[in-house]
C-alpha cells in the first residue's frame, strides 16, 4: 500500500450499512492495483503526476461547501430540469430544486425500495480490476444519487446534477457517483454538469456514472465539464444496455490539470444502440483524455462514435477509441471517427481508434484525422471581406458547432456556443459572428 | 474601373496566363470564352487572389488600386467579387452567419456601421426571395447540401448583399438546369448598374442568351485572341474554339 493509496482511502473510513460492502470490495481492489504509471499501456500518453506527487495529497475532503455566488453556475438557462447541486462534494440544499422528485434522490434519502434498487444495481456495470479509478470511487464514495424511471414511464422532466467546485486551503478530492436505472420501456434525459468559481482549483473530482438501461429503454446523456483548469477530473461512465436499449450521449470537456474519462458501454443482450458523440478543446497546458470501449458482446447491436476536438496552446488532448466484437457479435454495425485540429505547433493529441473485431458478418468503420483548418473553406471566407484571423475563428467553430447542431437540447446548445467561441475567439472582434 | 495589363501567372510552376490584357469601364459586362485549359478559371482565382495562384508579371488594377499586392480580403472590401464555379460547403457555420460576417466586413472598409442582426434578418430574407431559395437556407451551414443550382444562387445571393463594384462570375452557368439559369441570369440582371462591371467566363454561349454583354473576348493559350461584340459568341457557338487556337500560334509564330 502505497501513501498515495493510504491517503484516499482514509477519506472514507466509516462505512455506512447501504454502501459498506461495495466500500470494501473497492478498497480491496484499489489496494490490488498499482496506480498506473506512462508504463501503463490505457496510461501511456497521460501522466498523473500532478495527482501523485502534490505535496499535500488529495487525502482530504472539503472543508467548506458554502453556496454563495454560485447561482450562475448552478443552472443551465432555459433547461426545465429537476436539478441537485452539489458544492465540492456536499448537497447544498440552497442551490437544488426545492421541491422533491420521485425519480431521483440521494443514496442517503433512499426508501426501502431505492434502497432495494441501489443495492441490486450499483456496481454492476463496472469491472472495478480493470479501472482503478472506478474501484476508488467504490472505496470512498459515502453518498451518490440514483435516478431511476419504472416501466414504460417517460420522464418529461430532465434531470440535472451539477457538482460545483471551489478552492480550499488543502488540496481535496470530491468522491461523486450517479447511478441511472432505467426499467423496460423508460425514457429519460440525464444532464450531467461539472462547474467550478474561477478561482484556482485544487480539487480532484473523481466522479462515476453508471447507467443499467432496460430493454426497450433509452437514455439520453450529456455530461459536461466546464471547470478551471487547475481541476483535475478523473472517473468516467459505465453502461450497460439491454435489449433494443438506446444510450444516446453528448461529452463536453475543456481540458484541465488532468481530466480523464473512461466510457465503458456493454451491449449485453442483442438489438441495441449506442450512439456517443463528445468533443474536446483543451488549452493553455491543459491535458484531456477520453477513453472508450465498446463491448459488442452479442448480435445484432450498433455504435456510431463521433469524437472531435480542437487543441490550442500547448495543450494535449488523448483519444482512444476501441471497439471489441465478440465472436458472437454478428451484424454488429460500428463506426468511429476522430478529428482533430490542431491550432499551435506546440499542441499535441495522441488518437487511436481500436477496432477487434473476433466476429466475420459485421460492418466496421473508422478513421482518424489531424488536420489544419480547409485551405478552400478559409479562401472563400476571405474572398467575401472576412478576415483571416476571423475566418479561422468561423472554421474552428463550425468544426465543432457541427456536433452541436443535432443536440435535442436547445438549453445545453445555447450553454455552449458562447463557450466554444470564447475558446476560439478570445477577443471580442473575432467572435462577434458565432455563438 | 478594371484594368489589367500584360497579366502573368503560374499554377504550380506552369505559366497559364501569358500576358493577358483586359480594360472594364464602369457599367460593362464582358465575356471571356474559350477552350478547356485556357486559363480562364485561372483569371478570377489571380485578382481574387487565392492560394498558389502565382503572379509573375503585369498588373490587375480596380478603380487605380493594384490588387495584386492585397490580402483577398482586402479586395473583396475594395468591391471586387468571384462567384465560385465549385462554391464551399462549410458545415457548422451557418449561411446568416457567414453572409452577416461578410457584409459586416465590407461596410467597415466602407466606413459604414454593422447592421443590427434583425436589420440584416430582414435585408437577407428579401435577397433569398429574389433569388428564388427558401429561407431555411439561412440557418442551413454554409452550402452545406445544397445542390448545385441552389449554391450558384447562394452566390448571387451574396453577390446582391455586397454590392460589389466588379463581379467575376466564374463558369457559373456549369451544371445548371434551364431554370436555374435563369434565376442566375436574372439576379446577375437586376445587378446591372452604371457603376458595377461584370466578368462572366463561361465555355458555353448559353448564359449569354440571359445576360446580354458588352463584349465577349476568346481567351486561348493564356492570352486575349480575340475580342468582339456579343455576336462573336454566337459564331464560337457554330465555329468552336479550333480555328482561333490555329491563328493565335500563327499570329506568335
Amino acid at each position: 500500500m502505497t501513501d498515495f493509496h493510504k491517503g484516499l482511502l482514509a477519506i472514507n473510513e466509516q462505512q455506512s450499512s447501504l454502501l459498506g460492502a461495495l466500500n470494501k470490495n473497492g478498497a480491496d481492489s484499489f489496494l490490488q492495483q498499482e496506480i498506473p504509471t506512462r508504463k501503463t499501456e490505457a496510461w501511456k500518453f497521460t501522466s498523473l503526476y500532478n495527482l501523485t506527487s502534490n505535496e499535500e495529497g488529495y487525502g482530504r475532503l472539503a472543508e467548506t461547501h458554502g453556496a454563495a455566488g454560485l447561482d450562475g453556475l448552478a443552472t443551465i438557462p432555459a433547461l426545465d430540469a429537476q436539478r441537485l447541486v452539489f458544492v465540492n462534494g456536499q448537497y447544498s440544499e440552497e442551490l437544488s430544486s426545492n421541491t422533491e422528485h420521485k425519480n431521483v434522490v440521494r443514496f442517503s434519502q433512499a426508501d426501502d425500495t431505492q434502497k432495494s434498487i441501489i443495492a441490486d444495481n450499483l456496481g454492476t456495470a463496472i469491472e472495478q480490476e480493470k479501472h482503478v479509478f472506478a474501484a476508488l470511487n467504490n472505496a470512498i464514495i459515502t453518498d451518490g444519487v440514483l435516478v431511476h424511471v419504472g416501466k414504460n414511464e417517460h420522464l418529461k422532466t430532465k434531470i440535472q446534477i451539477t457538482h460545483i467546485t471551489t478552492p480550499q486551503a488543502k488540496a481535496f478530492t470530491v468522491p461523486a457517483r450517479l447511478l441511472i436505472v432505467l426499467e423496460t420501456g423508460a425514457n429519460a434525459t440525464v444532464v450531467e454538469h461539472f462547474a467550478s468559481n474561477d478561482d484556482e482549483q485544487n480539487c480532484f473530482v473523481n466522479a462515476i456514472t453508471e447507467a443499467k438501461i432496460g430493454d426497450n429503454a433509452r437514455l439520453n446523456h450529456y455530461r459536461l465539464q466546464l471547470v478551471q483548469e487547475g481541476s483535475i477530473q478523473i472517473g468516467g461512465v459505465h453502461v450497460d444496455l439491454g435489449r433494443d436499449a438506446n444510450y444516446d450521449s453528448f461529452q463536453l470537456g475543456l481540458g484541465a490539470k488532468i481530466v480523464r474519462n473512461d466510457i465503458n458501454v456493454n451491449h449485453n443482450v442483442g438489438g441495441s444502440h449506442c450512439e456517443l458523440v463528445g468533443v474536446y478543446l483543451p488549452q493553455n497546458k491543459q491535458l484531456i483524455d477520453f477513453h472508450s470501449n465498446i463491448e459488442h458482446k452479442v448480435a445484432q447491436c450498433t455504435t456510431k462514435e463521433v469524437f472531435r476536438g480542437i487543441m490550442a496552446d500547448k495543450s494535449k488532448a488523448v483519444f482512444n477509441g476501441r471497439i471489441h466484437i465478440h465472436p458472437d457479435a454478428q451484424k454488429t454495425l460500428a463506426e468511429l471517427s476522430n478529428k482533430n485540429l490542431l491550432l499551435s505547433n506546440d499542441a499535441t493529441i495522441n488518437t487511436k481508434p481500436e477496432l477487434e473485431i473476433y466476429a466475420d458478418d459485421v460492418r466496421c468503420a473508422h478513421g482518424a484525422t489531424i488536420a489544419q483548418l480547409d485551405e478552400q473553406a478559409r479562401f472563400y471566407l476571405r474572398s467575401r471581406g472576412i478576415s483571416a484571423a476571423e475566418a479561422d475563428v468561423m472554421l474552428s467553430f463550425g468544426f465543432i458547432n457541427e456536433l452541436l447542431e443535432n443536440l435535442e437540447l436547445d438549453p445545453i446548445r445555447n450553454l455552449i456556443r458562447p463557450i466554444l467561441a470564447q475558446r476560439f475567439g478570445r477577443d471580442e472582434e473575432l467572435m462577434k459572428h458565432i455563438g | 474601373m478594371l484594368t489589367i495589363k500584360d497579366l502573368k501567372a503560374n499554377v504550380e510552376d506552369k505559366n497559364i496566363l501569358k500576358g493577358l490584357n483586359l480594360d472594364i469601364k464602369p457599367g460593362e459586362i464582358h465575356a471571356i470564352m474559350g477552350p478547356n485549359g485556357a486559363g480562364k478559371s485561372t483569371l478570377g482565382n489571380v485578382l481574387s487572389g487565392r492560394e498558389g495562384y502565382e503572379v509573375t508579371g503585369g498588373s490587375a488594377e480596380l478603380e487605380g488600386t493594384n490588387l495584386l499586392d492585397m490580402d483577398p480580403e482586402e479586395r473583396a472590401r475594395l468591391g471586387l467579387f468571384l462567384a465560385f464555379q465549385y462554391p464551399v460547403e462549410i458545415p457548422g457555420v451557418s449561411n446568416l452567419e457567414f453572409l452577416k460576417a461578410s457584409v459586416d466586413s465590407v461596410r467597415a472598409a466602407q466606413g459604414k456601421d454593422a447592421l443590427d442582426s434583425v436589420s440584416f434578418l430582414k435585408l437577407a430574407r428579401a435577397k433569398c426571395k429574389l433569388v428564388n431559395l427558401d429561407q431555411s437556407f439561412l440557418k442551413r451551414g454554409v452550402n452545406e447540401g445544397f445542390s448545385g443550382g441552389e449554391k450558384k444562387r447562394n452566390e448571387i445571393m451574396q453577390m446582391m448583399l455586397l454590392e460589389p463594384k466588379v463581379c467575376i462570375l466564374d463558369e457559373t452557368d456549369s451544371g445548371l438546369d434551364i431554370d436555374a439559369l435563369q434565376v442566375v441570369a436574372e439576379g446577375v440582371n437586376s445587378l446591372r448598374d452604371p457603376n458595377r462591371s461584370f466578368i462572366i467566363v463561361t465555355h458555353y454561349q448559353r448564359l449569354l442568351d440571359y445576360i446580354v454583354p458588352d463584349f465577349v473576348h476568346v481567351l486561348a493559350d493564356g492570352k486575349i485572341v480575340k475580342s468582339g461584340g456579343k455576336e462573336l459568341a454566337l459564331e464560337l457557338e457554330e465555329k468552336g474554339y479550333g480555328w482561333l487556337e490555329d491563328a493565335a500560334e500563327n499570329g506568335a509564330g
